[in-house]
């Protein structure tokens, strides 16, 4: 009897450890979601029903496209580890209010398809892939791209925003836009400096005009120490890029404060902390050693810097990521961690 | 101040110790057979020096092996060779070994005597008598103590570090040593520092086991009667970090010094021995006792009285089980060790050999490996495309990239390529001590450690090939 019990017990063989840590990928991925409302919130609160649909289609899109994608290429489906969903509100949050929901949905197809799943899928995907749409539907549609409604609180008007009546009446150029076309235009009776006269105020709530994820620093702020403080992120890359940005703009306003913003100016407006804490800190995209990170950051800093002064675009920060994007994987293979007793 | 250092990377487990720390050790009773692989420790295996029938007392020499590096085996009960055979072994494959059936009568052989001026022992003699015990490293790693006390010439020994961290989770066995057998593991030190010629001795133990700490501190306040003046010991309380008990992350953390890559802590004038091990020497050098038994620690939701106990070499770990009252519901996996390190059995027919520091029990669901996986129906053995994350990174202890192993080993397996286990060897594979923590903290739930071993065993096989 003992013994033909003893026979009975199946026992499990497995490798060691025998123990796991409960982080998931789906766990990280939702808590980067968890930590993009307070700025979906504002969003919708200054952009209001333009960009609930923006927001929405983004991210319904991109689960769909990932989805149908697995499907005709008969893959495992992994719409459960989160990772489409977030690319999608990544997208959303990047575009700005009223978008054409055509072109939300082609962004969609380029990040899902193009730039995550043709580079390989979840893991193998050399650009952000929500950044990369984003640029490309930049470059595609100038015009549709840089046409930002003006902020108004939902309470204060249903439809602030530009599709149905007509582009002028209800947008806003960017302040970075209205730096950027003084500095085009050569023309010094506009003073940069009465430009950048811009209540900090508003410019920390985000009552300014933009895409509907970045206007907000407060919420971005509350959101990235979500993700450090939860160990999601570290703070490597958000702070090397954000403290390298006002570096060098500093720099730039200390040789040329006619043409150039002040610091300040450079540090509250266009995308830099949705930058910073939610786009460049991408695991997939980004270095992997924590003195990577750092030189990562400070790329990404230096090239916001430079193509704001110089470049045609009133901002850098997507094409900065984007350019220190391919960096990742060289920083990976000259900056390795010291080893043990090496 | 010494205590203040420690190593970089490392992880905080949960402790799971609480079941089993406040136990003091019992004597488990004695077994009606035991089955003693004759390989119980690195190097050559020991032939048999008994044949079947024969009969056999407590403490009698039944293996010996041949060469520089190996270990002998003695018998763990009086009584009669049933059997020499290969039997199921808890590393996984079935060893040649002695099953000996007890006459109940439990007698030692007379050869054993004790030895009240062993501090007179020259160090010769001392070497002799820690081999002909049979002694290995009890920590697990079954490294024979001999070997480790005969340091090649010109090799000054300046640190004994006695291994007191027992980071592992739920294993208590030689925290309870500690607490119980301060003043043997002192003089079982004092011996090792005496074979040596070492300078200093310390003892390392991590913070959660302030009564083991305080023991030894009281012990070492006194004025010493014989051996090592207790001013050139130290007793250390290190961090409760995941490994602190592993070899080169210790000395790190005591001495401040690093081993270099393919070296030893030798080559650095350092020489590790568990606690329990220094205690065996004790118990060689003074008594004459050979190693034949230790304590364990059977623990885990799986087991139904969780107990510290001292327990014959080759005692069965169903026999163990039932004296602790057996399963607490339907087991899922039994493992020989900790759960970091330990090795999965998938029979309960193994024997308890001299690197068993516990035996951990787990119900049915409860190592499930993630929620995130449990909820896509996939199975602990599933895993996902590596995200880069870096939590391998960060707290690899040994400072290497688990992750880029983890992407060699599957196109090296998958697509054959040399070339993946050459990169793999450049970027420090062999460096690995195979701690599990990068399987541990991994979100895709990717088996890393089982990638490194694959990638190890390919770049020894290339070298081999390489060097005929």
């Amino acid at each position: 009897m003992e013994k033909d019990k003893k026979s009975e017990i199946q026992l499990l063989l497995t490798p060691p450890p025998h123990i796991k840590a409960e982080e998931s990928v789906r766990g990280l991925m939702s808590s980067v979601i968890i930590a993009l409302i307070p700025t979906t919130i504002t969003g919708i609160y200054f952009f209001g029903i333009p960009s609930i649909v923006t927001i929405f289609v983004a991210a319904v899109s991109s689960i769909l496209f990932e989805f149908f994608y697995q499907k005709i290429v008969r893959k495992e489906n992994t719409i459960s580890d989160s990772s489409a969903a977030l690319t999608g509100l990544l997208l959303g949050l990047n575009l700005p209010a009223g978008f054409p929901w055509w072109g939300t949905v082609i962004g969609s197809f380029i990040a899902i398809v193009v730039v995550k799943h043709l580079f390989g899928g979840l893991g193998f995907n050399i650009f952000n892939p929500a950044l990369a749409a984003r640029v490309f539907l930049l470059i595609s549609w100038p015009l549709q791209m840089s046409t930002y409604p003006k902020p108004a609180s939902i309470f204060s008007g249903l439809v602030p925003a530009g599709i149905k009546q007509g582009v002028d009446a209800v947008t806003a150029a960017t302040p970075l836009t209205v730096v950027k076309t003084i500095q085009l235009s050569h023309d010094l009776s506009r003073s940069i400096e009465t430009a950048t006269k811009i209540s900090w105020f508003d410019l920390l709530i985000g009552n300014r005009g933009g895409s509907i994820g970045e206007v907000s620093v407060i919420a971005l702020l509350v959101g990235g120490i979500y993700l450090i403080y939860k160990r999601t992120i570290t703070w490597h890359i958000p702070l090397s890029f954000i403290l390298t940005t006002a570096f060098f703009s500093t720099i730039a306003h200390l040789v040329n404060p006619d043409t150039t913003a002040n610091p300040v100016f450079h540090l509250l407006n266009g995308g830099l902390f949705l930058g910073a804490f939610f786009m460049a800190t991408d695991y997939v995209t980004s270095p992997i050693t924590k003195k990577g990170m750092v030189i990562f950051g400070i790329g990404c800093g230096f090239l916001t810097v430079v193509i704001r002064q110089h470049g045609s675009y009133p901002e850098g920060v997507s094409f900065a990521i984007l350019l220190m994007n391919m960096t990742a994987p060289l920083i990976d293979k000259y900056l390795r961690q010291r080893k043990f007793g090496g | 101040m010494f205590h203040r250092m420690t190593f970089r990377g490392g992880i905080h487990t949960p402790e799971e110790k609480d079941r089993t720390k406040g136990l003091p050790i019992q004597t488990a009773p004695l077994p009606p057979k035991v089955v003693i692989p004759l390989s119980q420790h690195s190097g050559a295996v020991c032939e048999p020096v008994v044949n079947k029938g024969d009969v056999v007392k407590k403490g009698q020499k039944i293996g010996e092996g041949k060469g520089p590096v190996t270990s002998t085996i003695h018998s763990s009960l009086s009584g009669k060779v049933v059997d020499i055979s290969p039997h199921p072994h808890p590393f996984g494959s079935s060893v040649l070994s002695v099953v000996i059936e007890s006459d109940g009568k439990d007698e030692w052989t007379p050869v054993l005597k004790e030895n009240e001026d062993y501090l007179s022992f020259d160090t010769q003699k001392l070497k002799e008598i820690v081999r002909e015990a049979g002694i290995v490293g009890l920590g697990g790693a079954q490294f024979p103590t001999h070997v480790k006390l005969s340091p090649p010439d010109g090799n000054g020994i300046e640190y004994v570090i006695l291994n007191g961290a027992e980071c592992e989770p739920f294993v208590t066995s030689d925290h309870r040593l500690m607490v119980e057998k301060s003043s043997e593991i002192i003089e079982g030190l004092n011996i090792i520092i005496k074979i040596l010629s070492a300078k200093k001795g310390f003892i390392g133990i991590e913070k959660n086991k302030p009564d083991a700490i305080s023991t030894f501190n009281s012990q070492l306040s006194r004025p010493t009667i014989v051996g090592t003046p207790n001013s050139q010991l130290e007793v250390v309380d290190l961090n409760i970090k995941y490994p602190q008990g592993s070899e080169k992350q210790l000395i790190k953390s005591i001495v401040n010094r690093e081993v270099p890559a393919d070296k030893l802590p030798v080559d650095i004038g350092v020489v590790v021995n568990n606690v329990g091990t220094a205690y065996a020497v004790y118990e060689a050098v003074r008594y004459g006792k050979p190693l034949i038994e230790r304590v364990i620690t059977i623990t885990g939701n799986g087991v139904k009285e969780p107990r510290n106990l001292l327990v014959r070499i080759g005692t069965s770990f169903d026999f163990l089980i039932q004296n602790c009252g057996g399963f607490a519901g339907e087991p899922e996996k039994v493992i020989m060790g900790g759960p970091m390190m330990g090795i999965a059995q998938y029979t309960l027919d193994v024997p308890v050999i001299k690197g068993t520091s516990g035996i951990v029990v787990f119900l049915k669901e409860s190592t499930s490996p993630h929620p995130s996986l449990q909820r896509r129906g996939l199975r602990g053995d599933e895993y996902l495309p590596c995200i880069r994350c870096g939590r391998c990174i960060d707290s690899c202890p040994m400072g290497i990239s688990p992750n880029l192993y983890g992407l060699y080993a599957e196109r090296g397996m998958i697509e054959g390529g040399r070339d993946f286990i050459d990169e793999a060897q450049k970027w420090d594979v062999m460096d690995c001590i195979e701690c599990g923590i990068c399987s541990y903290v991994c979100p895709s739930n990717r088996p890393l450690v089982q990638f490194i071993k694959y990638l190890k065993s390919e770049v020894k096989k290339k070298t081999k090939n390489g060097k005929r």
